[in-house]
C-alpha cells in the first residue's frame, strides 16, 4: 500500500500542529464557534447530538494492521471503546473530547492517517472498490488512480471552497462495487482496443434530497489525462455551481439544470485548454505509485486445497461463511474475505477496539497485512489463501465477526440516525437491528438471496436508501418517527434510484412491512434464482403495493 | 401544558448540558431550570452570553413536560429525549456485544 514520503509526513504533521493551536485558542476562549466551526470541519470534527465526532479518512478504504491497531488504541484511550465504519469507507469516533483531538490526530499521523478533507465543501476522501487489487474480474487496480487523485485534491487551492462537498469514486471492474454512478465524479477503469488504460467518466450522480444517477460524459479518457480532465470538471463546477442555495449546490443540480450535453461541452472546452499542461500524468510517476499497490510478493498461485471441501462438508456454519463471505481472487488458491460488521441485532458498521485488534492480528498473520473498509460498512481481508480460510474463520468467530451474511437481507447499511446525528429526523439503527433479528435465521436469508436494505435517518441519505433494493427513509411526522419505503434502487453498474411505494410506516409497522415485501417477492419470483431486484424490475410496484396497502 | 428549559453542548467535551437555577450548566436534565412565564428572553440572553463567553455551544430552548410523579422535565421531541438520555437508545461498544450474547440464537430468532 501507499507509504508517505517526506512531503506527506511534513504536510500531515504541520496540519496537526496548526489544528492543535486552533483547538487551544478555541478552548482558551480566543476563537468563537463561528470562527472555529469551519476550521474544525476541515479537520473532520463535527458536533453531534451527544458529543463531538471525529471522522478519520481511510483513503480508498485501504489500511494495514498497524493502522487498525492504532484506531483500536484511540477508541480505548480517547473514546468509548468502539468506532463506526461508514459508507464513505471512513471511521467515526462518537465521543472524543475537543481538547483530546489534537493528540488523537498526532497519534494517527504516526501511522500515516489523518482526518483532512473528511468534511467541508472540498474534494472528500476518494473511495474505491473494496476488492480493488484482488478481484478476479478486475481490469486493473483502481487504487493507484485514487491515490493520484488524493494527492492532487489534498489542499488543492482552487477547490477548497467549492459550492458544496465533492465525492469521487473509482472502480476497476465492469461490476461496479463502488457505486460510482451516485458520486459527483465516477471513474470506471477500462482498456481500449489497443490495451491502453483509461476511464469512462461519469458526472453528476448523488443521493441526498435530490437523488440523481450520473451521466456518462466520456467513454474513454486516457490515463495520462486523468487529472487534467478532473480539474476541468471541478473548474466548470466551481465557476458555475450554485452558491445561493445549499440544497441546489451539488454538481448533480448543475448537470441537471444545464444539461449533460452542455456540461460536457464546457468540460471538454476547458480540458482542451489545459490538457497538455502540468497536469498530464507522467508514465513513470504512474508506475511509481502503482508499485506501492503491487500484489504482495509472496502471494503466489496455490493449488486448490482439497481439505477445504472436507472442512466445509463437516461444518455447516463454516460452509455458509465460505459460500457467502468470500469473493474470487485474481490469484488462484486465494479469496477475499468479507468480515461482516452486521452481526444479527447489532449496529451496522460498529466495531469494538478488541474486534479491531482481532482483525489486525488476522490480517497480519493470514492476510498479507491488508484490510479494507467497504462502503457497505464491512471490513475486507483482500488476500487470504484458501488453505488459511479455516484459521481466519476461527479467529473471526472468536471475535464475533463471522456472521455469514454478506449481501443478504441482514447485511444492512444504516446511518447513525437520530441516535447520534444532529441532522437526523428519525432513528436508523434500531430499525436495522429489528429487521436483522426478524430475518436472523440463516436458512431464511439463503432462501431470500441477494437483497440490499439501506436505511437513512434523514433526507441527506448517508444510509444510501435511494439505492437500496429496499430503501427506508426515516422522517418525523407530528413528533413521531415514520419510515418511508422505496423499492428498486441500485448502486451497481445498473444504477437506479428507488421509487417511493406509498405512505410511510410507524416504528411498530416498519419491520412487518419489510417482511410483507419479502414474502411478496418470494411468492412472485419466477424461479429461486430471480433476485428481489430482478423480480421488482419485471413486475413493477403493483404486487408490492397491493400487499402493503391492499387493492386500490 | 409544556414548559421550557435551555440546552446546549459543553464547549470542551461536547456533552449535552442544561441551564440550571444557579446559572451554571448541568448534564442532568432533572437539575435544569424551568423557565418561568415571561423569563424566556432573559434566560436565552444569558445563555447566548455563555455561548459568547466560550462556555457552551449554540444554546436553544426546548419544550418539556414535567413528569407527573417525579416532577422531572421530559422533552416533548424524541431528539431532545435522546439528548437528555446522554447517549443513543441502543447499546454500543462492549455493552452491545453483551446484549447480543443474551439474544435468542439466530435459528430461534426466525419466526
Amino acid at each position: 500500500m501507499y507509504r508517505y514520503d517526506e512531503f506527506d509526513h511534513d504536510f500531515v504533521q504541520a496540519r496537526v500542529a496548526q489544528f492543535r493551536d486552533q483547538v487551544e485558542r478555541r478552548v482558551g476562549g480566543e476563537l468563537t464557534e463561528d470562527q472555529f466551526k469551519p476550521l474544525r470541519l476541515q479537520n473532520g470534527v463535527y458536533l453531534q447530538l451527544h458529543a463531538y465526532m471525529l471522522r478519520i479518512a481511510v483513503p480508498y478504504g485501504t489500511l494495514n494492521g498497524q493502522q487498525m491497531r492504532r484506531l483500536a488504541h484511540v477508541a480505548r484511550r480517547y473514546d468509548r471503546g468502539y468506532g463506526h465504519f461508514t459508507t464513505r469507507q471512513n471511521l467515526q469516533f462518537n465521543w472524543p473530547k475537543l481538547s483530546d483531538i489534537p493528540d488523537i490526530l498526532s497519534e494517527l499521523a504516526e501511522v500515516e492517517m489523518h482526518a483532512i478533507q473528511t468534511s467541508g465543501n472540498c474534494i472528500r476522501n476518494v473511495t474505491a472498490d473494496h476488492f480493488a487489487g484482488a478481484a478476479a474480474d478486475e481490469v486493473d487496480d483502481p487504487r493507484p488512480y485514487a491515490e493520484i487523485l488524493r494527492q492532487w485534491s489534498s489542499l488543492h487551492p482552487e477547490f477548497l471552497f467549492l459550492p458544496r462537498k465533492f465525492k469521487v469514486a473509482v472502480t476497476g471492474a465492469d461490476r461496479d462495487r463502488a457505486a460510482i454512478q451516485v458520486h459527483d465524479i465516477g471513474l470506471q477503469l477500462k482498456r481500449d482496443a489497443a490495451g491502453r488504460i483509461g476511464f469512462a467518466v461519469y458526472v453528476g450522480g448523488g443521493q441526498g434530497r435530490t437523488p440523481m444517477v450520473a451521466k456518462k460524459i466520456r467513454d474513454f479518457l486516457p490515463e495520462e489525462d486523468l487529472l487534467s480532465y478532473c480539474e476541468a470538471i471541478l473548474r466548470v463546477y466551481n465557476l458555475s455551481g450554485r452558491r445561493d442555495n445549499k440544497y441546489k449546490a451539488r454538481i448533480k443540480i448543475l448537470v441537471h439544470e444545464t444539461g449533460a450535453e452542455e456540461i460536457t461541452r464546457r468540460v471538454e472546452e476547458e480540458w482542451e485548454r489545459i490538457k497538455d499542461g502540468v497536469l498530464r500524468l507522467p508514465a513513470e510517476e504512474v508506475e511509481r505509485i502503482r508499485a506501492y499497490f503491487a500484489l504482495p510478493a509472496d502471494l503466489a498461485p496455490r493449488a486448490a486445497d482439497p481439505s477445504l471441501a472436507a472442512a466445509r462438508a463437516a461444518d455447516p456454519d463454516f460452509d455458509a461463511f465460505v459460500a457467502r463471505n468470500t469473493h474470487p481472487h485474481r490469484v488462484p488458491g486465494h479469496v477475499s474475505v468479507t468480515v461482516s460488521l452486521k452481526a444479527i441485532g447489532g449496529t451496522p458498521g460498529d466495531a469494538t477496539a478488541d474486534q479491531m485488534d482481532a482483525v489486525a492480528a488476522i490480517a497480519e498473520r493470514f492476510g498479507h497485512d491488508e484490510i479494507r473498509v467497504s462502503h457497505e460498512q464491512n471490513l475486507i481481508l483482500p488476500h487470504v489463501a484458501e488453505t488459511d480460510l479455516r484459521a481466519v474463520y476461527d479467529g473471526l468467530v472468536a471475535a464475533e465477526l463471522a456472521t455469514a451474511n454478506a449481501g443478504f437481507i441482514t447485511d444492512i447499511i444504516a446511518c447513525p440516525g437520530l441516535d447520534y446525528c444532529a441532522l437526523a429526523n428519525a432513528r436508523s439503527i434500531p430499525v436495522a437491528q429489528r429487521i436483522s433479528q426478524r430475518f436472523g435465521d440463516i436458512a431464511r436469508q439463503r432462501e431470500i438471496g441477494d437483497l440490499k436494505i439501506k436505511i437513512s435517518g434523514c433526507i441527506n441519505a448517508c444510509g444510501h436508501h435511494h439505492v437500496g433494493h429496499i430503501g427506508i427513509l426515516g422522517v418525523e411526522k407530528k413528533g413521531e418517527e415514520f419510515y418511508q419505503i422505496s423499492l428498486g434502487g441500485s448502486g451497481d453498474e445498473n444504477a437506479a434510484i428507488g421509487e417511493i411505494i406509498g405512505r410511510g410506516f410507524s416504528t411498530e409497522e416498519i419491520v412487518d412491512a419489510v417482511e410483507t415485501l419479502v414474502d411478496t417477492y418470494l411468492a412472485h419470483r419466477s424461479r429461486p434464482e430471480e433476485s428481489f431486484l430482478d423480480t421488482y424490475r419485471r413486475l413493477g410496484q403493483a404486487p408490492f403495493k397491493e400487499a402493503l396497502y391492499g387493492a386500490a | 401544558m409544556s414548559q421550557k428549559i435551555i440546552t446546549a453542548n459543553n464547549l470542551g467535551d461536547g456533552l449535552v448540558v442544561f441551564l440550571d437555577a444557579s446559572g451554571g450548566w448541568t448534564t442532568e436534565i432533572a437539575e435544569s431550570r424551568i423557565i418561568g412565564t415571561g423569563e424566556l428572553d432573559e434566560a436565552l440572553a444569558y445563555a447566548k452570553a455563555q455561548h459568547d463567553a466560550q462556555i457552551v455551544v449554540e444554546p436553544y430552548e426546548i419544550d418539556v413536560e414535567l413528569h407527573p410523579d417525579a416532577g422531572i422535565p421530559v422533552p416533548l421531541r424524541l431528539r431532545e429525549r435522546i439528548r437528555a438520555a446522554k447517549g443513543p437508545t441502543v447499546a454500543y461498544g462492549e455493552a452491545e456485544l453483551a446484549e447480543r450474547a443474551a439474544l435468542p440464537t439466530a435459528a430461534s430468532a426466525s419466526r
